[in-house]
Formats: structure tokens, sequence, C-alpha cells
């Protein structure tokens, strides 16, 4: 008797929890934890605050791992609509922090809507295409297309040019799963190129600076260029062990900036040199690996749509922040899965990877 | 899909997909494994260069400043030390508003309008990065007073620093000079002389007098600290250091009592004295009066200061013993008289008839003897003793210019002792060879015959008389003048002592020195023009009084002391050695519009020998005022 309250006190707590995939979370998040240690000059307050988001995360993740796929898909549209009307929002009303206008206050606190979006676009794409799975003709890519375009405008618009690029990646790859042709990606592929040079000679002058800055960020050594320098200089002088934990000299004498936020792989790729980064590739492909085994399973269009463009997503994430912080990627806002300090980005990728579980865990029932 | 709709095969679909998540499989490890090549650049290949800008990065070298030597005199009291306070600094560059922040400050510590005026005239002449004192000598309670309200001034620093002082002030700034903040001027010659990389830390260097001319003993050389600076150049923690060298410390010939003593005889007269022993040529005291407060000059002198030191009639920024160029007037015989012996114009026996006057033969200029009576017959002897003119009128015109210049040259007139400070004057002793090349004439045998009186074109300074009458006291052997005895090193065991260079050696008849010297001698006993301030002496000693013409006399006129101003008077000389027979010292006495030489140079000379030989101080400081009694010259 007492065993089987046991049991199914277990089974509802890790039932629809997947193994592997949360194993290599807890990975990442260790070591995540080790470096924020270091990176904010060891400080316990911001260890401990960042256990409480990630308690957050953890709970939300939970609860969404445990509601069917198909209750998630019902949430698609509204969820898309709210975030859209809240886009418009802080189009109008939103405050201005830092020069952009992202945040809305909605009486309890502020709240950044494109975050919702980047659940609630693959969501509702991956919804449209579910929907007319059986019918799926260009029109459906075109729509869908439109889908996504509204909300990444109002997104670059804020401007938040790194959250669009990531949206828009996201809802891209909702397109590509579903079965864009070859031919429609070269041939957008051709546009974009082409439409650089036209886009060079509309922009204003400060931009092509920004640009070139990205290009060659000893250029602007003391401006914008400081932070790729200092960065990439805390990378190369890590060299193949790392200069070992707490002992960065870039990270612990103030030479990097965000270091505990978007450039917390600088501090990371100090201390642990290339073999920690190496460990660190592994751990993020572990994840990319269990997502995209998930999505290869997975019973529905909805749920492989959905756990292919989550996946990939994630990887993305990981991708341009690495770059980014190693100068081979333009510096945009984008902190590192799982690593980085802050809440907000934590919940929302743990939001992705309940979705991952929920796909896993309800796949037998849904079939 | 362009195809139209139609059912759709699950089980092509399903694979479609499979393969196109195998594509982003693909394509997550060609991403990733492009990172990691990167990575491997960076940490591996380049890893070196990195690490290079990353030491660079935490790593600064931080000059520090050594300890500038000391200086002090001959019995070890110090002229120049250092001692630290504390300083409030501004650097310009990273204020705003650096009057407003200047009121700020004075509501905490006190700032007079002598601060803020030395302050201004620091910005002008420095650059905007550096950091320059506002309060300098901060005592505790404006310390204490500045720390509680630190946080309101984030722009101003509190530095501990070390300051030069110079206890003896105006008594010894002629000798010892001051050091001053390293101007745009120096830092280019610092630079040029490649002495830049040791003056990092310093703020200071000498800019006159032995400050000055010492400088490379002096300032030591600069130590460093290889430091950890975080992102905002705050300096973490130190690394390694070498320490700096401290300068060495100068130990002075001068006895500043001596000089003490000295300048308290002068009272409130202008003038030089200059004191050298003759056989090493140590100086022992070099006064120019009014002297003047190297103090003030140390971190910036305020224009108030500036204004009375520069625009005083008294030139207290003038070193008259070293530059201040003067006829030595009758001071000029005893040389002369030499001249004649040596070069066999004269015998001791020779006499003159003195009408009271000298004409040349042809002419009808009279040149007047200062006794327009006369002085009857005169010979060599007599005519030191009373200073006889027209003894010398014709001795010149007898010996002709050029040969005066190239004997008396020997003596060290006409160009510089070569003593250790810079600036020092060269005077004229004159020749026809000088005298078409400066004023493109001809040379008349009528300008020679002033010069036989240490007129007309002479001109010298006190420290060329005073190096002259020890040429004689040293019988002919010429040493040349310094200040510095000594010069410590801080890891030296013993200081190291500067050998007397001598210079030149008189190849007297040595009879006709022992005359010349002898006839000095009288000159301070009874009869002679320095009878009075030779009275009683405990010691023999031998001198010559002179007088420098301030304003020409015209012919027929009685230079009458009394009806010409102050600042018009003649300036009296005095030169002397003691004792007679073994001389231990020599000096040049200089009074600006002093009149005789015997009443007011010459007491000044018995003082400093009293002092100097039998340790007796004067009962009266200063010199009685010059009396009505008819004096000679």
């Amino acid at each position: 008797m007492r065993r089987k309250v046991t049991s199914r006190l277990y089974r509802l707590l890790v039932g629809h929890i997947d193994g592997w995939l949360m194993l290599a979370v807890v990975l990442l998040l260790a070591a995540g934890l080790t470096v924020l240690y270091s990176a904010s000059g060891e400080s316990v307050a911001r260890i401990e605050t960042q256990f409480v988001n990630m308690a957050v995360a953890f709970t939300a993740m939970w609860v969404v791992a445990n509601i069917p796929p198909r209750y998630l898909m019902s949430l698609a549209v509204p969820m898309y609509i709210a975030g859209l009307l809240l886009l418009l929002g802080v189009a109008l009303f939103g405050e201005i922090v830092n020069g952009a206008r992202r945040w809305l206050d909605i009486g309890v606190g502020r709240i950044q809507p494109s975050e919702l979006m980047k659940i609630a676009l693959p969501l509702t794409m991956a919804w449209y295409f579910n929907r007319y799975e059986a019918v799926l003709g260009f029109r459906n890519f075109c729509i869908a297309a439109l889908l996504l375009i509204i909300p990444v405008a109002l997104i670059a618009k804020q401007p938040d040019l790194g959250t669009a690029i990531l949206i828009s990646a996201s809802g891209f790859y909702v397109l590509f799963f579903a079965g864009l042709s070859w031919r429609v990606m070269v041939g957008l592929a051709i546009i974009t190129g082409a439409s650089l040079p036209v886009l060079w000679s509309v922009m204003h002058d400060y931009q092509r600076m920004r640009v070139m800055t990205l290009l060659d960020p000893t250029t602007d050594p003391l401006g914008a260029g400081y932070h790729i320098i200092q960065a990439t200089i805390a990378v190369g002088s890590g060299g193949l062990t790392g200069k070992g934990w707490l002992k960065g000299t870039q990270t612990h004498l103030d030479f990097l900036p965000e270091r505990t936020t978007d450039f917390i792989f600088a501090v990371f790729s100090e201390e642990f040199g290339l073999v920690g980064n190496s460990l660190l590739l592994i751990g993020f492909m572990l994840v990319i690996a269990r997502g995209l085994v998930i999505a290869a399973n997975a019973t529905t269009l909805f749920s492989r749509l959905l756990a292919g463009a989550i996946t990939m997503t994630f990887f993305t994430y990981a991708f341009v922040n690495m770059g980014m912080v190693s100068g081979i990627l333009p510096v945009v806002g984008v902190p590192l899965p799982l690593i980085s300090y802050g809440g907000t980005a934590l919940v929302t990728i743990f939001l992705g990877f309940g979705i991952l579980m929920s796909i896993q865990t309800h796949k037998v029932r849904a079939s | 899909m362009t195809r139209g709709p139609e059912i759709k095969n699950a089980q092509a679909e399903l694979h479609r997909f499979r393969v196109r998540l195998a594509i982003g499989g693909a394509i997550v490890l060609l991403m990733f494994g492009g990172l990691f090549s990167r990575f491997f650049f960076l940490q591996v290949v380049q890893h070196e260069h990195y690490q290079t800008q990353a030491e660079n990065n935490r790593i600064s070298i931080v000059p520090v400043a050594p300890n500038r030597g000391l200086i002090v005199d001959r019995n070890g009291s110090v002229l120049a030390h250092n001692y630290s306070a504390y300083t409030l600094e501004i650097t310009p560059g990273k204020v705003h508003n650096v009057d407003k922040l200047i009121g700020q400050l004075s509501a905490i510590v006190d700032i007079s309008v002598r601060d803020r005026k030395r302050f201004k005239k620091l910005l002008e002449e420095s650059q905007d990065f550096e950091s320059l004192p506002i309060r300098t000598r901060l005592n505790d309670t404006e310390v204490a007073r500045f720390v509680a309200n630190r946080y309101r001034f984030p722009e101003i620093e509190l530095k501990a620093r070390a300051f030069r002082h110079y206890p003896k002030a105006e008594l010894a700034s002629h000798v010892v000079g001051y050091i001053g903040r390293i101007n745009d001027k120096d830092q280019a010659q610092l630079e040029a002389s490649g002495r830049a990389p040791n003056y990092r830390g310093s703020l200071h260097l000498g800019k006159i007098g032995l400050e000055q001319s010492y400088e490379k003993e002096l300032h030591g050389a600069a130590g460093f600290e290889r430091v950890e600076i975080d992102a905002g150049g705050r300096v973490v923690r130190a690394l390694s250091r070498t320490p700096p060298v401290s300068g060495s410390n100068l130990i002075l010939s001068l006895d500043i009592r001596l000089q003490e003593i000295v300048e308290q005889a002068f009272g409130d007269r202008r003038g030089a004295f200059v004191a050298i022993e003759p056989a090493t040529g140590e100086v022992l005291a070099f006064l120019s009066k009014p002297g003047y407060d190297g103090n003030l000059f140390v971190d910036g002198i305020d224009s108030q200061n500036w204004e009375a030191l520069s625009t005083s009639p008294d030139r207290p920024l003038s070193n008259r013993a070293l530059q201040g160029q003067y006829p030595p007037g009758s001071t000029f015989k005893p040389f002369m008289a030499l001249a004649g012996l040596d070069l066999g114009k004269r015998t001791p026996q020779t006499t003159i008839s003195d009408p009271g006057f000298f004409t040349l033969p042809g002419h009808s200029h009279h040149y007047r003897d200062w006794k327009l009576s006369g002085h009857g017959r005169v010979d060599l002897h007599k005519s030191l003793v009373i200073s006889c003119d027209t003894y010398y009128y014709g001795l010149a015109n007898e010996l002709g210019v050029d040969a005066i210049n190239s004997y008396i040259g020997q003596f060290g007139f006409g160009k510089k002792t070569g003593i250790d400070v810079e600036g020092e004057s060269t005077g004229i002793l004159p020749s026809t060879a000088w005298k078409q090349k400066r004023h493109k004439q001809k040379w008349f045998a009528g300008d020679t015959i002033s010069v036989g009186i240490g007129q007309g074109y002479n001109i010298a300074t006190p420290l060329q008389l005073a190096h002259a009458t020890a040429v004689i006291a040293n019988d002919g052997k010429a040493m040349k003048p310094h200040f510095v005895k000594q010069i410590q090193a801080l890891d030296a065991a013993q200081p190291a002592a500067v050998e007397p260079v001598p210079l030149n050696t008189i190849d007297f008849k040595p009879d006709n020195l022992r005359r010349v010297q002898a006839a000095m001698v009288d000159v301070t006993r009874t009869g002679g023009t320095a009878a009075k301030a030779g009275a009683n002496a405990e010691y023999v000693f031998a001198g010559k009084t002179g007088t420098a013409q301030v304003i020409a006399i015209k012919q027929n006129e009685k230079y009458d002391e009394s009806k010409v101003a102050d600042r018009h008077r003649d300036h009296a000389w005095f030169i002397a050695y003691a004792p007679a027979e073994n001389p231990k010292i020599a000096v040049a006495v200089l009074v600006e519009n002093g009149g005789h030489g015997g009443s007011t140079a010459a007491p000044i000379a018995r003082i400093a020998f009293d002092y100097y030989l039998l340790g007796k101080r004067p009962e009266i400081t200063g010199i009685a005022p010059e009396d009505d009694e008819a004096q000679s010259d």
C-alpha cells in the first residue's frame, strides 16, 4: 500500500520528465552555476537568485510537461494573439530602457512580450501546419510566413534585432521541417544576398559604422569594439586548459563586460580553456540530440514540427552566443542558454523543454 | 508543393521530416565544428598573442619616484630636505567646471586666494591630464575633514607627497637654488637628453642653483612597480617592485653659520659676499643680498609673490655674487701692481710724483686721483696702502691694455671661474681685440688709463674678485671654486670627496708677490684705507678697498656723497684674506651704494674673519652706519 503510494507520487512527479534531456540540462546548469559564481565575483547572492530562477523554470517546465500536446495546441492561437496585442502595446505604450522600447508595464510588473512570442510563434505555426496537414500547399507556407513576419517586424522595430532574428529563426525551422521547398530557400537566400548592397546604400552612417565595427572591432576599440576585443582576449588567453576556476584575469579585473549574462561564455572559456569549451559543446549537443530524437519519434505533425523547431532554436541560441563571444558573429543581445544569469530567458527555455517532454511522454496515448 | 492540394502520404511525409531532422543535426554538427575550430584557433594557435594581450591588460608599470638627495653645509646643517605631507590634487581634464569644484572644496578645507592663483598659473603651464595640487601641506584636521567628505569629490585626489623644503630660506637661496615642477620645456629637454624615463614618476627637477647643477646626483634613479590593474585603471595589487635609488646627498663646503653672520652684518644693505678657501677653492660663504625664499617656487609660485619678487627694485632674484657685474675699482690695483712688477715696468723702489691727476702725453684731459691734492711721491707699497690712482694711470698707460689683459687674465678676470652652478657671468677684462669685436672700434690710449684703476670697460663679479684674491693668497695657484665638498651616495659607506681642481699657476717672481701681499697687509693697518676694519685684529690680514662708480663724475666736479641719491652712490668693495701668513679664507665683499669700501665693506670682512678664524660672533648685529669722517678710497 505504502509502496503503491510512493510509486504513484513518483510517477506524478517525474512521470512526464524525460530522463535523458533532464540529465543533459542539469549538467549544463551545474556548469552555469560554477562559472556564474566566478563571473559574479564569488557572489553567493547571485547563485541564490539563480537557484530561485531555476526553481521557477523547473516548475514551469514540469507543468508544461504534464500538459498533453493537444491541449498545448489549443493554447497556441490565444497565446499568439495575446503576444501580438502585447507587442502592439509595447509599440504604443512601452517603456524605453536603454534606447529601446521592449518592456510593457502591466500593473504588477514589467514584461517583455517578445519572450512570450518565442514560444507562441513556433507553437502557432506548428498548429497551423497541423491543421492544414492534409491539404498543405504553397499558399499555406505563405500564410505561415505571414504569421512569422508580423511579430518579427514588431520586435525588429523596438528595436531588438537579436530577438527578431532568433524568433524568425524559430519560425523558419517550422517552415523547414514542414517541408519548405529547397527552391524557395535558395531563392530567398539569393534575394537576401542581392538586397544587402541595397540595404547598405539606404543605411544611416551610424548604422554602417556599427556594421563595420562588427566586421572589424579594432576600428572602435574603446566604443562598441571594446566588448568583443576584451571577450576575444579572454577566450584566447584561456588556452588549452584555461586559467583555472576563479582565476580569469579578464573576468576578475573587470575587463569583460556583461560577464554574468551575455558574455558569460568568455569567462567560461578563460577559466576552462579549449577542454572546457569542448565539454560544453558536447553538453549542448546532448540536449540537441535528445531534442531531435524526440522530434523524430513524435507522432503528430504538430509535435514533430514543434519539437524540431524548439530544439533547433535552442541550438541557434547557443551557437549565436558562442559565435558572438568568440568574435565570428556580430554582437547581438543573446544569452547563452542554461549558462547565463537571468530568469526570463531561463523560464522561456525550460518552457521549451517542457513542451519537448510533453511530446515525448504523451506520445503513446496520443497514438 | 506547387502541385496543389493532394492527400499526403503519411509515411513519405514522416520520412521527409526525418531527412530534414538529419539535415538539422548535420547543420548542428557543422556549426559546432566551426565553433570548435574558432576556439582552437583562438586558444591554441593564437593563444600566446591573446595571453600577451591579457597580461598587457592587467599589468601596468608604475614608476616610483626616488627621494631627492639632501643638501647640507660643511657642518651638517641642513639646507634642503624632504618631508611628506598630504596634498589635494585635481586633474583638470577630468573635471567640467574647475572653478565650481574649487568653490565647493573651499567649504571643506581652507583654500586661500594665493592657492587659487597658484593653481591657475599651474593650469596655464601644464597639460590637462596632469594632476595639479590645489592645496598642499594639509594638516591632520584638514585631512580628516576631507576624508569625511571624500564621496562628494570623486575628482579630487588626496595624495601623500614628498615636499622639498629649504629651512634656511633666503639665507642660502642663491646657492642652493630651488626645484620646480617639470614644465613642457623641461620635459622636452629631458626627452632630448634621454633622461625622460628616469623622470616618469618625478614631478620636480632642479631649476636653479645647486639643485639644478647637481640634478643628476640629487635626483637618483626611478624605481618601478609592476602592478595589476583593473579595467578602471585602479591598482589591485603590486606584483613586483624595483625600489628607486635615492639621490645622493650633497655635503657643501659652505659654512652656513658664517653665511648667517655675514648676512646679519649686511643688515638692510644690498650686496654680495663670497668667501673661498684659497688652498682648495672651496666656497665657504656665498651671499647675495637680498635673497628670496626658494620654498615659494617648489610647487609653482603664485602670481602675487612672483610680482613682488620680480618687480622689487632690490632685485632679490638676481644673484649678485654670481652674476652681478661691477667695475672692480681699486680692488684691481694689487693685480695691476703685480703686473707692473712682473712685466718689469716697475720696481718696488720706483716712485712717481702724484699731482692729483694724470695726463696722457700730448693730451690735456685730467685723469683725476680721488685725492685732488695728490699724494706726493708714491712708490708701489704706498700706492696700494693709500690707493693712489695716479700711480696706476701711468702704469696702465705703460703696460698697455693687451699686456694687462693677458697678465691679469691669469687671475680669472674676464672669464668664468667654472664654479659648480650655472649662470655665471664672465665679466669683462678689456683688450684691443675685445673692443674691436664688441664695439667695432679701435682701442684708444685713453681707454687704457681708467682700466688701471678698475674702471672703464672693466667689469667683474664678486665671485671673480674672491677667486682672484684667493689666487694671491694661495701664492699664484688658482683653484677652481666649488660648493660641493663631498657627495654621499646612499649605498656608499663614505662620501666621495670632490677633489680640488687646480686651474693654473701664475709664474710670479716670488719677491714681487711678497711685496704686494705685504702692502695689502698694511692696507688694514694704521694709515691704510681699511685701518679701521683692521684695528685690534688678533691675526694679520691682507686686504684692498675699492669703490665702483655708479654715475660718471664730470671733469672739475667733486663727487659729493651727501648730494647724490642713495641709489646713485658708489658701490663699496673690499677684498681680503687671512691669516696673511697662512691664508685660510679669502673674501670679496660688495656693498651696493655703500660708498667707500673701507667703511662699509671692510668691517663685514672683519666680522667674517673673526668668526671663521676665531669663532667670535659679533656683539652687535649689523654694521655701524657710515660716519662722515673723511674716508679715502
